[in-house]
């Protein structure tokens, strides 16, 4: 049998890299999965459907990091509007001011260097 | 059911290595071995009379292999289970099962870590994670402040009832004299410290000492012949609810319920019966989860239930006696320090901070980000 053609964190930063937050949808479980998996945790089944999200969600909890050196830097989990959740920061906003319930919006940070892109999120300023 | 039978198992001997600042180039396993010297030295057994090891370390990868070569120990059973700090309660019910299995006759159980010495990042190394890497959590502090912001917004619990249990584990540890903190510490001197991931200040968070120790395990039966009181294994229970925080279901509620619930099933006895309590204080907001999870208040309640003092040497309920991860020892995993404590409170070894007619003890570890719960309930002889 032949080798499966991307692994999962592949296809996800391959969104990433096209400004898309990708995840996973078990039609079986009818039900989002993230992180990206190769089976789906509730069923058991490897019948999983990639899809994009339209990147609105809700701040579900939030903490401001005071490193020894350095800003402080906010680090959130947000809820996105499709059932999952992922660890992000929210930014365009002091670390401090983030709190829970706000509505966000994704916007991709770029890869840089040997650095992955990875999703951040803005205030989505009233808009839903 | 777990497959475990009330009271079959008891621990009989129990000891801290050296903790706090140890001497320089004291491996772990120094420490572990030191630890088992005088566990076994506190029961009156000797080493070639340990079959079975339990142990794990964030320090050894494969800690029992290296365990055995140390103590040259090589055809015995091993379990070095790892899921953090809980590990420990962990090993108490395979332990239990390995005895009542005849798989081994004298069980070890544990633990060393030289973190202060060798600094936190050399001793636990954080494994890269694509989905949470990036965005620089300060680990583990940062997935317990989630925890804690999430209990605050749905519960209104303040940092000044987070502060309490700081201050509560103070008061207990000043009655401990191996605890490595010795000062007073006030609400206002937990809120005014160095913030390291909001609502935490550095009074919120658990020390970073080094330290080790051990106990000894035996069937009941055979544990009334040993040097001191034999203390019961009345119940365990486990729950894995994630590994890293972004995957855990709900933040204010922890898998302490799971294992809780089945500890005390097991056990036959309910959050009343308890006399004395060691929780995995690795932050303030641990401690009011699990007292909620475990059923000793409702759920939202655990700020408001440790005002005033509640669980400080002169509240109402006794909990982290020894001063806690928060004020006697934290050398990166802690669980074997709680049934430690549970033991010297369960033999009334403990002093000026023992609590009077202590029959039963719930111990509960917490391993990871919350991930990995273990609840282990010890009794006395008049328990059984």
């Amino acid at each position: 049998m032949a080798n499966a053609p991307a692994s999962p964190l592949g296809v996800y930063l391959e969104h990433l890299g096209k400004g898309e937050l990708a995840y996973q949808f078990s039609p079986d479980a009818n039900a989002a999965v993230f992180y990206p998996r190769v089976i789906c945790p509730t069923t058991g089944s490897d019948n999983l459907q990639w899809r994009v999200s339209k990147g609105l969600g809700t701040v579900y909890a939030t903490t401001v990091v005071t490193p020894q050196k350095g800003d402080p830097y906010n680090v959130a989990l947000i809820d996105l509007d499709e059932g999952f959740r992922l660890m992000s920061r929210v930014e365009d906003i002091a670390p401090l001011d983030v709190c829970i319930g706000m509505r966000v919006k994704f916007r991709v940070h770029a890869a840089d260097g040997d650095d992955p892109p990875y999703p951040v999120f803005t205030p989505t300023d009233g808009t839903p | 059911m777990n497959g475990l039978t009330r009271g079959s198992a008891a621990i009989v001997g129990a000891a801290e290595s050296d903790i706090g600042a140890v001497a320089a180039n004291m491996s772990p396993l120094d420490l572990m071995a030191q630890g088992i010297h005088r566990a076994l030295a506190d029961c009156g057994l000797k080493l070639r009379d340990v079959d079975g090891i339990f142990c794990a370390a964030t320090q050894a990868r494969t800690s029992a292999m290296s365990l055995c070569e140390y103590l040259r120990l090589p055809a015995i059973y091993t379990d070095s289970t790892i899921v953090g700090g809980s590990s420990f309660e962990v090993h108490v019910a395979h332990a239990q099962a390995a005895l009542a299995a005849g798989l081994c006759s004298v069980a070890v159980i544990a633990y060393g870590s030289t973190q202060r010495t060798v600094g936190r990042r050399q001793a636990s190394a954080r494994e890269y994670n694509p989905y949470e890497t990036p965005f620089r959590p300060f680990l583990p502090a940062t997935a317990y402040a989630l925890a804690a912001s999430r209990h605050m917004h749905e519960f209104g619990t303040t940092r000044e009832q987070l502060a309490e249990v700081a201050v509560a584990a103070r008061g207990w540890a000043l009655l401990n004299p191996v605890a490595w903190e010795k000062q007073p510490l006030t609400i206002a001197e937990v809120l005014s410290a160095r913030p390291i991931s909001y609502p935490f200040t550095v009074r919120d968070c658990c020390l970073i000492t080094d330290g080790g120790g051990a106990i000894v395990m035996m069937s009941a039966d055979r544990a009334r012949a040993m040097a001191k009181p034999p203390v019961y294994v009345l119940g365990c229970g486990q729950a894995i609810t994630h590994a890293s925080i972004s995957s855990m279901p709900d933040l204010t509620v922890t898998g302490a319920r799971e294992s809780g619930t089945a500890a005390y099933r097991m056990a036959r006895l309910r959050e009343t019966d308890i006399d004395v309590l060691a929780l995995y204080d690795a932050f303030t907001i641990n401690t009011i989860l699990f007292l909620e999870d475990l059923g000793f208040c409702a759920k939202g309640e655990g700020g408001r239930f440790v005002s005033g003092g509640r669980i400080g040497p002169k509240g109402s309920l006794p909990v982290n006696t020894n001063g806690g991860g928060l004020s006697y020892c934290h050398p990166g995993m802690y669980g074997l320090f709680l049934l430690i404590e549970a033991v010297r409170q369960l033999r009334g070894e403990c002093g000026a901070r023992q609590v009077a007619q202590a029959e039963t003890a719930l111990v509960h570890g917490n391993g990871g980000v919350l991930s990995a719960q273990a609840t282990v309930i010890l009794g006395t002889q008049a328990t059984l």
